[in-house]
């Protein structure tokens, strides 16, 4: 048993969740998006008859099936993984948490585990209708199963439709609604599915443009390419939209998160947003005078309206943030850090003094602790927090992740449109430029989707839960070495499984086979 | 505490055993796993062992997470306590697990790195593994687990972490129970048998078939030492008794004995379960041409599992006993979620019977055709 949290154990926590986190997203968003595509291949097939779609959606599943197994493993760790390593965590907000997970469960992994085994082994077992609503509702299944994992991970981020409950010394629902459709839930899930979908379209578009640059499977290639790219297409573009209501999101509810995402420091009014632009590694600490930027390009006023709706809004820098007393949105005055850090404070001695006054049967004494805990209950994270610059996340990691994002965001609604055009005007398959283009895009659709949630959940820092539980108080009071151990054979296990699924994809792509 | 309260607690107990029971039940994917190499004796055998019961690994992994996502949604401080402080346990099960996803896929596969035999190893690995530890961890339901929950560390800032884990060995000190490891060795031995009669239901080939009637024999003497010696004690124990009015937890003579005979359908339950396995079991062995005991042992394993977890929690019972600090010891009021989050979570599983239909609609549609060497010999199926 150790006396105090350690916190080379928070940190090698978090290494381990990020790593099977980021394991994890490398093949969920394929599944998203190659599912929907097969689906569409096979209603084709359905609806024609017509025998090459049929082994299109065959080939396309094939691919799909060994990158789907894998996504399931590293999905089953990162669940566990809220128990194992974020105990703390679990029993804090598991009241709320936990139910997301388990209807999750119920109504998505249980259409996904079913339905998928008809859809391999079940082509010549059921009937063509039955097969195709099959292949449906594994690709409904998944979805869902990413709709309920994304409402919980919004909640993290916007907490809602709860309250705390000093008796059992936990969060506890009483708004099922409040926390299924939050703006941030509803926003999480279209712009992180849509992503998927993206991945998706890039895959089949550029694993097809191989075949172009070899000659081969040339009818598979070119019409697979033409449903993958209206699909990106309007994919990439809903993503953007999503993408921007999201920011929006950020800045009303994680105004902290938003500040790193651009490096700002020191805010105001009619503020722009910074397009490219190289930070100052000289500049330390939010107190230093360094400027935080070696060289920058806005777009004048942009980030205001991002922000707020509205050019001329005032948007909080990080310093502004630390120091308070600037007029928020809502008219009220900010508090500072320091301010935030004593109500924290105040609510976990209430609680404190609540629990020992109920001990002692003195409902008085009680009565004023709750009252007192109740009124600084939405500051109870700070109290853990011991400086406030333990409140900003690294800024660096979050402003270069956003702009990776969102430039390879723009890059892929380029691309879509010019495959497009050029299948307009049947010259895709003598475009061997724009073929190398499509096939080295794939990389780039992975590292966009895992630098979306590098901005997500780094952005967020030190928060596991936003205001309420920082990370250092959820963790599982365990050795390090103990996490340092898991997280060394995991790396392993998931680093060698990569290697493997490549391989396979890669011979699977290349097979014999496919010649015909 | 209302009654309504109550009724949930109790019903969403019922639901965690339930999940509980089938994923015993589906551990028979598991046994198969384990008599890869002891059964196919051929290539092309072993392929169709693969595919019987790995077309139905799936499932197994489904109602793990749900089994976890139900735990965490209605007794989250089981969740929080027991997955945090039994973490070697608990991390050895899901890495056994994560071989088993990928294992079926990729064995076969072309550019597959590591080559086919080390992925029937490892899905060796999890038939053995996976059943003996999951086995072995419920036993801790009846013979307690080392953790102090302390529910005002959150206001200590320093260390703010409310269950600790009492032993350094982080949940392995299960493995040095005896009637743990008991329970954990009759799981194993009944995931194979119901693996044997799985194949026998669902294959065709009648070398596959008559060396599983063989090896049915003696899987079965062995389980039914282990879940009888395991029984046996269990009913002879002192348990952990909870008191209704001041919750305090205290050990009580025959508890679990007394829990049936004050439960009569729960003893009901657990004896129409035995019988159901044993004839499921018998009457395969008898009778040659009979290929339907995986239904009856199936079922019958269902209600046993369901009746023990009943048993455990149940009843005035302390389902997951803390032998380190009494009072800490886990029941289903002391750990459960809100009223709310119950009842939220009740009308969600109404749905259950639903999501039951279109399994076994989905299942009996693609085990109609059994697994043959044609099958596995046509080019354009897609097989393991």
């Amino acid at each position: 048993m150790i006396a105090s949290i350690d916190t080379s154990l928070i940190d090698w926590s978090r290494a381990q969740f990020a790593l099977t986190a980021m394991y994890h997203w490398l093949f969920v968003p394929l599944t998203l998006g190659l599912g929907v595509i097969q689906a569409i291949m096979e209603t084709l097939y359905y609806k024609t008859g017509n025998e090459f779609w049929k082994k299109t959606a065959q080939f396309w599943m094939k691919l799909f099936g060994i990158n789907f197994a894998i996504g399931v493993a590293t999905g089953l760790i990162l669940e566990f993984e809220f128990g194992t390593n974020w105990s703390n965590y679990s029993w804090f907000v598991g009241d709320i948490f936990g139910a997301p997970l388990a209807i999750e469960g119920i109504l998505a992994f249980f259409m996904e585990a079913t339905f998928i085994a008809v859809m391999f082994f079940g082509w010549d077992k059921v009937s063509k209708r039955f097969h195709l609503a099959s292949t449906w509702l594994t690709i409904i299944g998944a979805t869902l199963s990413a709709l309920w994992i994304l409402i919980a991970n919004a909640w993290m981020q916007y907490p809602a439709g709860m309250q705390f409950n000093p008796d059992t010394v936990r969060n506890e629902m009483f708004d099922f609604w409040a926390v299924t459709l939050s703006p941030v839930a509803i926003n999480k899930f279209f712009h992180t599915v849509l992503s998927g979908w993206i991945v998706g379209a890039v895959f089949v578009m550029g694993v097809s443009s191989w075949y172009l640059l070899k000659k081969r499977n040339v009818k598979l290639a070119l019409e697979s390419i033409k449903v993958s790219a209206v699909f990106g297409l309007v994919a990439s573009i809903l993503v953007a939209w999503t993408g921007d209501g999201s920011a929006y999101q950020v800045a009303q509810k994680q105004p902290m998160k938003l500040a790193a995402m651009e490096g700002l420091y020191e805010g105001g009014n009619g503020m722009g947003l910074v397009a490219i632009g190289m930070l100052n590694p000289d500049k330390k600490s939010y107190t230093d005078s360094a400027e935080p930027f070696l060289f920058h390009v806005e777009f004048p006023k942009m980030l205001s309206l991002l922000a707020e709706r509205d050019v001329d809004a005032y948007v909080p820098g990080i310093v502004n943030l630390i120091e308070g007393g600037y007029r928020t949105s809502k008219g009220t005055v900010a508090l500072s850090a320091a301010e935030k850090i004593e109500r924290g404070q105040i609510a976990i001695q209430a609680l404190a003094d609540y629990r020992k006054a109920v001990k002692d049967k003195d409902p008085a004494a009680a009565r004023q602790a709750r009252t007192l805990l109740d009124e600084n209950f939405a500051y109870f994270g700070y109290g853990y927090v011991k400086d406030s610059a333990d409140l900003i996340p690294p800024v660096g990691l979050t402003f270069y992740s956003f702009r990776v994002m969102v430039m390879l965001g723009g890059y892929f609604i380029l691309l879509f449109l010019v495959a497009l055009l050029w299948i307009k005007k049947n010259k895709f398959a003598d475009a061997r430029w724009l073929q190398w283009a499509s096939l080295w895009t794939i990389p780039l659709a992975y590292i966009a989707g895992q630098a979306g949630w590098i901005v997500a959940e780094v952005g967020r820092q030190p928060w596991v839960i936003q205001d309420i539980l920082p990370t250092g108080a959820s963790v599982s009071n365990l050795a390090t070495s103990s996490v340092q151990t898991t997280f060394f054979l995991f790396l392993l296990l998931f680093t060698v499984l990569l290697i493997a699924e490549i391989g396979i994809m890669i011979k699977a792509i290349g097979s014999e086979e496919l010649k015909s | 505490m209302n009654d309504t309260y109550l009724f949930l607690q109790h019903y969403w107990w019922f639901l965690v055993s339930l999940l509980g029971a089938l994923l015993v039940f589906l551990l028979f994917v598991q046994g198969g796993q384990s008599l890869l190499f002891t059964i196919g004796k051929t290539e092309l055998q072993q392929k169709m062992l693969l595919n019987s019961t790995g077309r139905k690994w799936e499932f197994t992994f489904t109602t793990l997470v749900t089994f976890g996502g139900a735990f965490f949604a209605s007794f989250p401080l089981f969740y929080s306590t027991s997955f945090g402080g039994a973490y070697w346990v608990w991390m050895l099960i899901l890495a056994c697990f994560v071989l088993q996803a990928v294992s079926y896929e990729y064995q076969s596969k072309k550019g597959n790195l590591l080559g086919k035999k080390a992925y029937r190893v490892f899905l060796l690995l999890n038939g053995i593994l996976g059943p003996v530890l999951l086995g072995t961890a419920v036993g801790t339901f009846f013979s307690g687990a080392e953790f102090v929950v302390n529910k005002g560390q959150l206001t200590d800032v320093a260390m703010p972490v409310i269950s600790t884990w009492a032993s350094p060995w982080h949940g392995l000190e299960a493995a040095f129970v005896c009637w743990n490891v008991c329970l954990g060795l009759a799981v194993f031995f009944l995931a194979r048998i119901q693996a044997l009669l799985y194949f026998i239901n669902n294959i065709d080939n009648a070398e596959i078939v008559q060396c599983s009637r063989k090896h049915l024999v003696i899987e079965t003497v062995l389980f039914l030492v282990f879940f009888l010696a395991f029984l046996i004690h269990l009913l002879l124990a002192d348990g952990f008794a909870v008191d209704p009015e001041t919750k305090e937890v205290y050990m009580q003579p025959y508890k679990y004995a007394m829990n049936l005979v004050e439960m009569p359908v729960v003893s009901v339950v657990l004896l129409v379960g035995v019988a159901g396995v044993l004839y499921g079991i018998v009457r395969t062995i008898l009778s040659a041409a009979w290929k339907k005991g995986i239904w009856f042992c199936g079922t019958g394993t269902v209600l046993t599992v369901l009746a023990l977890l009943l048993c455990a929690g149940w009843n005035n019972t302390a389902y997951y006993p803390s032998i380190a600090d009494l009072p800490s010891s886990l029941t289903i009021a002391n750990s459960c979620s809100s009223p709310f989050t119950l009842k939220v979570m009740s009308y969600v599983s109404i749905l259950i019977p639903f999501v039951l239909g279109y399994i076994f609609y989905a299942w009996r549609a693609l085990d109609l055709r059994k697994i043959s060497e044609k099958e596995m010999e046509e080019e354009d199926a897609h097989a393991y």
